[in-house]
């Protein structure tokens, strides 16, 4: 690398940095519990907005993986997410009514409050739609795998982002508080992913899926980002550059292996394709608060009132972490 | 007589001190040495735990830092303090505190009885090992090592590099081979004290503290001196992997380590809780298998070959190799064919019938991705839109050979499809290019379209294929690529034919019994002419006489080109 790029390279994580600096002022404190943090706790960082109905899973499905303590930025929501987060024993709650776009989308929020509480600990940053799943997630807590981690030296862990649909229109079967969303939302696409490197930021662009086989094939370049680093051992000098895409400095990007190998990586099951979508879709599309220009909203409401059924015969109901394995979406690496 | 156990300590106290219960409990003689660097706290919390049991006891202190002499040191203090304290010890057996035995200890007598003076500790010279990080082997015992491998990487490196420059090499004492091992081991009584009461040990100690990495060779080497039997390997279950950290061991790995029948398994994550108590609890001695870790040795060289070498043709988040590092390009063989589906009608359906394979129409077709039997979507949810493929089309291609395992793919193409795959293919092992040249103008000579046309449209794919024709001969291609011109290829459709299935399905003995069917050709040679008197000059077809056609042949029986 160059001089000129890494001064830019550092310009550029120094500005993220003071980005989430300036807007710690709009976080206020809902429920503070930071102080219960054990050294060796696993965080779970997640900004959201009106998720209430999805929660009590979502709590769950991380408790159960054993990760220890949750931080939540909720945007304003008005359906009581705030305060069910708020009663949680092992919930660290902020809100704000700051603009979710102004904030890069979360991420200066999110920055921030990972410089100050996730320093030295495993982080976890995830939506509320995303699950995290790893090498052997259904026999080892996540501690086993950061453990593991640790002995390697190995400071970030990708999850690429899965897209789960159901077979039929979206909003068909509604979701009830506390279902397994996967139980409806059961089908991914299996093997249409499209890769390139990103000679910038040394990451890997992974765009396909539902999403860009149907709202994007017109427009392939357009189609979402699906690579994800999700699982991180935070230090004071890292920032997220874009959502949890990209990471500074961006060694951390390196999670794949360039001469053949396998490293280890896991999946992020996106459980976005659930009722009540549309709904969701018409309010964002008034808010306009998402990424480029709500452009994906936009996609998704043209084409989901005439043809809202992902499914297709060759879509793969999922079973377990170790289909994705055995389909070439993630690996256990050397991990054994 | 029973066996004893050293125990190196460092870490995770509660469960070494429920390991060192369980065999102080059982009869067995412990001594803990716990590293110096470890709070006078944690020390003192593990003394109090295993306070009640008398043949618990603790040896002294050493700083341990991972390759230096100082786990040797440690391991000779407690090994001195079990002979001394404990007489009716004949086997002393050398633990960590992350060790965890899988089999009671009256197994382990047992099977000690009745190998009363051999030696348990893995022993090779330095020529036969293959585990060395750091492609040191015989150099760890010329060489001196005052930096750290682990804080002074740099530094370390250089200071080899500069004594091998120099040519500098220490002598080895007089009488020693240089031995390697893994550093757990299970040593008799008569050998461990031969080792430690050596009258040169001085000599020894002193040499071998500037070895690297002692604690794999000190007893190594040593044992070949005194010992009488060694049986050359460990009766502790511990892999290393390529980077030389040890493997460790889960609550999953329960089965797997219950029929390994090993005496004891390192490492194991401290907090695999299902797999301390069911190892831990009270158990009749009745097995006298041997230890058989076969099994995990297979799963753990498995996960090595994967961290490695992955999977051939796999493209994904954490696999992304850089070119020509592949270790395959894509992950199956597979066939194209150029020009046929031009010359021949329904050439799709003939093959289909001679090979089980999936044969597709034009992949890379300017209209659509021609999946198999006109899908509109492939294995793995492929879209045929020709916008999604051409916007990555080396990887439209490596998921469509993925996504089909199990089944040979093959495909048509042409001058007049997206090119871009062309460097790829012909590069790539597993792929089979057939190609017969010129065939693209077929189509144009059957079209109505206005001839100027025809001629500009004849130029751009005679272009095109002319530099596909130059990748596929140059020096750089890696796939089975034959290349017919046109002329030869109808004179003898059938030859060429039969190679290419024989190829596609070697096993199969079916003989190719009908021709596929040829279009018509009659007035190519004047169409040809035509172009000609255009100014275009067509250099791909071979030659087709202007005016009376080629005769294609009957085919012929029996494979031509074997000889009898």
């Amino acid at each position: 690398m160059g001089l000129r790029k890494a001064i830019r390279l550092r310009r550029e994580r120094r500005l993220r940095q003071w980005r989430g600096f300036r807007k710690r002022r709009q976080l206020k404190p809902v429920a503070n519990r930071t102080g219960q943090i054990r050294p060796s706790d696993v965080i779970v960082f997640c900004t959201l907005r009106n998720e209430r109905v999805r929660l009590p899973y979502f709590l769950r499905y991380y408790r159960n993986l054993r990760v220890g303590h949750f931080i939540f930025v909720d945007n304003d929501s008005n359906d009581g997410t705030r305060d069910y987060l708020a009663a949680q024993d092992d919930c660290t709650v902020f809100t704000t009514k700051g603009s979710y776009k102004a904030a890069a989308f979360g991420m200066d929020w999110l920055n921030h409050l990972l410089r100050k509480y996730g320093t030295g600990h495993w982080t976890l940053t995830v939506d509320p739609d995303e699950f995290f799943v790893y090498p052997f997630c259904d026999t080892r807590p996540i501690d086993a795998l950061t453990d593991w981690l640790d002995t390697y030296d190995i400071r970030s862990f990708p999850a690429m982002l899965v897209d789960m649909y159901p077979k039929g229109p979206i909003d068909a079967v509604p979701y009830r508080e506390g279902q397994n969303p996967f139980e409806i939302a059961a089908w991914f696409d299996a093997g249409n992913y499209m890769i390139s490197r990103n000679s910038h930021m040394q990451n890997l662009w992974i765009q396909g899926g539902p999403r860009a086989r149907i709202f994007f094939a017109d427009e392939p370049l357009a189609a979402p980002s699906l690579n994800k680093i999700p699982l991180v051992k935070w230090e004071r000098s890292y920032v997220f550059a874009s959502s949890t895409h990209m990471i500074l400095p961006r060694g951390l990007n390196r999670v794949y292996d360039a001469w053949g190998g396998e490293k280890p990586s896991g999946c992020l099951l996106h459980a976005k394709f659930l009722s009540p979508l549309t709904e969701k879709v018409a309010e964002e599309m008034v808010r306009r608060e998402h990424y480029a220009g709500s452009r994906e909203y936009e996609a998704y409401s043209a084409r989901l009132s005439s043809q809202p059924d992902l499914w297709t015969k060759w879509s793969e109901r999922y079973i377990n972490w170790r289909q994705l394995e055995i389909l070439g979406l993630m690996s256990k690496g050397n991990w054994a | 007589m029973t066996v004893g156990f050293i125990m190196m300590c460092h870490t995770a106290f509660d469960r070494a001190a429920q390991v060192a219960r369980y065999w102080g409990a059982h009869g067995a003689p412990v001594v803990i040495h716990v590293d110096a660097r470890v709070s006078r706290h944690d020390y003192m919390a593990l003394g109090r735990q295993l306070a009640d049991l008398d043949n618990v006891s603790f040896s002294k202190r050493f700083k341990c830092e991972w390759g230096t002499w100082s786990l040797v040191a440690a391991a000779q203090a407690g090994a001195e303090q079990m002979l001394r304290q404990h007489p009716d010890v004949n086997h002393v057996f050398l633990a960590s505190g992350s060790c965890l035995p899988l089999r009671p200890v009256a197994e382990l007598n047992d099977y000690l009885a009745a190998h009363p003076q051999t030696d348990f500790i893995e022993s090779v010279t330095t020529a036969e090992v293959g585990w060395t990080v750091g492609g040191i082997d015989m150099e760890r015992f010329t060489l001196r090592f005052p930096f750290s491998w682990k804080k002074r990487r740099r530094l370390f490196d250089k200071y080899v590099a500069l004594q091998r420059r120099l040519g500098v090499k220490r002598r080895i004492p007089g009488g020693i081979v240089p031995h390697l091992g893994s550093q757990w081991w299970c040593l008799s009584r008569a050998t461990l004290s031969a080792i430690l009461q050596d009258p040169d040990r001085a000599t020894y100690d002193r040499y071998f503290s500037r070895v690297w990495i002692p604690d794999e060779s000190y007893f190594q080497s040593l044992a070949r001196l005194h010992s009488t039997q060694i049986e050359s390997r460990s009766l502790t279950l511990s892999k290393f992997d390529y980077q030389g950290k040890p493997h460790i061991f889960y609550d999953d790995h329960l089965q797997l380590l219950r029929r390994s029948d090993c005496f004891v398994a390192r490492k194991i994550w401290p907090k695999a809780d299902k797999l301390y108590t069911n190892f831990l609890a009270e158990r009749p001695a009745e097995s006298v298998a041997e230890p058989n870790p076969s099994k995990i040795d297979r799963l753990f060289s498995k996960a090595v070959e994967r961290r490695t070498k992955g999977r051939p043709g796999l493209y994904m988040q954490s696999r992304f190799p850089r070119q020509d590092h592949e270790n395959g390009k894509t992950s199956a063989h597979y066939s194209i064919f150029q020009g046929f589906s031009d010359l021949f009608e329904n050439f799709e359906g003939w093959l289909a019938k001679y090979v089980g394979a999936r044969v597709h129409g034009h992949l890379f077709g300017p209209a659509r991705a021609e999946f198999a039997g006109g899908a509109a979507m492939f294995n793995g949810c492929m879209s045929d839109s020709a916008t999604l493929r051409d916007y990555n089309p080396r990887g439209f291609l490596t998921n469509l050979i993925w996504n089909g395992r199990g089944e040979r793919q093959c495909f048509m193409f042409s001058p007049r499809d997206t090119q871009d795959i062309n460097w790829f293919t012909a590069t790539d092992p597993n792929a089979q290019i057939s190609v017969i040249s010129g065939a693209w103008a077929v189509p144009l000579f059957h079209s109505n379209r206005d001839f100027a046309d025809i001629r500009r449209e004849a130029a751009r794919l005679q272009q095109i294929e002319i530099d596909h024709l130059n990748i596929l001969r140059s020096m750089y291609v890696k796939a089975r690529v034959r290349i017919w011109n046109m002329a030869d290829f109808i004179e003898n459709p059938m030859e060429p034919l039969q190679t290419i299935i024989d190829e596609i399905s070697p096993r199969a003995t079916r003989r190719l019994t009908e021709a596929p069917q040829m279009v018509d050709l009659t007035g190519f040679g004047q169409f040809l002419q035509n172009l000609r008197n255009q100014g275009m000059q067509p250099r791909l077809m071979g030659d087709f006489p202007v005016h009376g056609d080629l005769l294609t042949q009957p085919p012929r029986r029996g494979r031509p080109y074997l000889v009898k």
